[in-house]
């Protein structure tokens, strides 16, 4: 299967290639929309600013394109890291940003509680408020790698299948449909973020 | 707590292969850096920090194609660190495979840098790295791989370095680097009790007990360390392992 890897311009997208190769898939990068038209899947990575981020991706046409593949023809997504959040409807990272607008999500700072630091880096357990296909086969609690200051706040709390403690609570992973997002690496995070990525790619 | 101490190796690349040596100087060859990314990697350890400890020295770049090569079997969190002067140099390492990228010198003497690191790529992406040896009256920052004076004191630098939008700081002491005699506690108290960002401890670590001590010492969020892991049969695992018997916790 061929898995498109959107470039924004913005971050390390030569690790999310190659875990997916490892993943048995035939991945590449692209920042051109008509690339897109004839993969099967397509991940939207990310580390970075939102703002810079999503004015890269419009200036790109990438946004239009995107609309056009996931929401009117339901290709599978994944949005990773910046990439969930650029789904959301809004960001608040320095400026108001309208983001894809894909979920009905905001994207706010995280709150941290006592003794906890942000940017939230490193190695945390994520539980499952619901069953999903992207954790298919992955007990709950084990540990994914995140590094970041924002989160995906969805309108729709059911939305949200998987959770982090940090920070008192957020969403480290949804689903709408036919698209998924984390907020942790999981081409960074090992065996069970590989497992992540081939579930998403047997979806 | 389910939020994870992170144990992680620390690489040192001098003139074509890694090295190891004691405050700063004195350098052993330990082998080459493609081996021990294969092997730390398929031991899953938590993060692996490279640092090119020539590159500022030589007026160089870091090697983008080693780092290409090497973030290509690494499929864990991968921090760059060595002659980083631009956003260009950013854009590269992030684009051939780094997560993260360290800054040392250029803290000194081009501390714009990290503002204009975190507002291109954002702040979890810069660590600040610095280098501090103990004084008579407090400790103070050398930059140049230890070989400069700056004047400055760790905590006013770490603190800049927070204001200006790094997200995490490395904190080395030079004099215990390579000894093995464990980390300078007080340092990295005072370091981790200054800012609110994560700080990784760096610079002594013999044994199992020293990262403990730190630990229990200090606001640390993680542990770097090398001779440990390349001069004795310690490994990132048991580390591990020693600090979930002492309550902190790990990723097992």
């Amino acid at each position: 299967m061929r898995v498109a890897i959107v470039d924004h311009g913005l971050c390390n997208i030569d690790s999310i290639t190659r875990a997916v190769q490892e993943c048995g898939a035939d991945s590449f990068i692209t920042d051109n929309p008509k690339d897109l038209e004839d993969v099967g899947r397509i991940i939207l990575p990310g580390v970075g600013a939102f703002p810079d981020a999503m004015r890269n991706i419009r200036a790109r046409g990438l946004d239009v394109a995107l609309k056009s593949l996931v929401i009117d023809k339901k290709m599978p997504m994944l949005g990773i890291c910046l990439g969930m959040q650029m789904l959301a409807t809004r960001g608040f990272e320095g400026e108001e940003t309208p983001g894809l607008g894909f979920i009905n999500a905001e994207v706010h700072k995280l709150e941290p509680q006592a003794g906890e630091r942000i940017p939230h880096v490193g190695w945390d357990e994520v539980s499952y408020p619901r069953e999903s296909k992207l954790f298919a086969g992955i007990p709950s609690n084990k540990d994914f790698y995140f590094v970041h200051s924002y989160h995906v706040v969805p309108a729709d709390p059911s939305e949200a299948i998987g959770v982090c403690a940090y920070a008192g609570g957020f969403c480290a992973a949804l689903q709408h449909g036919n698209i998924y997002a984390t907020q942790f690496h999981p081409e960074k995070s090992q065996k069970f973020g590989f497992h992540v990525l081939k579930n998403f790619l047997s979806l | 707590m389910s939020h994870k101490i992170r144990i992680i190796p620390t690489l040192l690349y001098r003139d074509t292969q890694l090295v190891k040596g004691k405050g700063f100087d004195s350098w052993r060859p330990v082998g080459s850096p493609m081996q021990a990314v294969k092997v730390y990697n398929m031991r899953e350890v938590d993060e692996l920090i490279f640092l090119d400890i020539r590159a500022t020295a030589e007026k160089r770049s870091t090697d983008f194609q080693l780092i290409d090569d090497l973030a290509d079997e690494c499929f864990m969190p991968l921090t760059v660190g060595g002659g980083i002067r631009t956003v260009e140099d950013v854009r590269t390492l992030l684009q051939v495979g780094a997560d993260k990228i360290a800054l040392n010198s250029a803290l000194y003497e081009i501390p714009d840098l990290v503002n204009q690191i975190a507002s291109a790529f954002g702040s979890q992406c810069v660590v600040a790295s610095i280098d501090a040896r103990k004084t008579s009256s407090g400790y103070e920052c050398f930059s140049h791989s230890g070989k400069t004076a700056t004047g400055k004191d760790p905590v006013s630098v770490a603190k800049d370095a927070e204001a200006r939008g790094a997200g995490e700081i490395l904190i080395t002491s030079i004099e215990r680097d390579g000894t093995m005699e464990g980390y300078d506690v007080e340092l990295t108290r005072l370091v981790s009790e200054a800012v609110n960002i994560p700080v990784i401890a760096a610079g002594g670590a013999g044994n199992y007990q020293h990262m403990v001590d730190v630990l229990s010492g200090s606001k640390a969020s993680a542990l770097a360390a090398a001779s440990i892991y390349h001069f004795t049969q310690q490994t990132p695992l048991e580390a591990k392992q020693y600090l979930r018997e002492h309550g902190f916790p790990v990723r097992l």
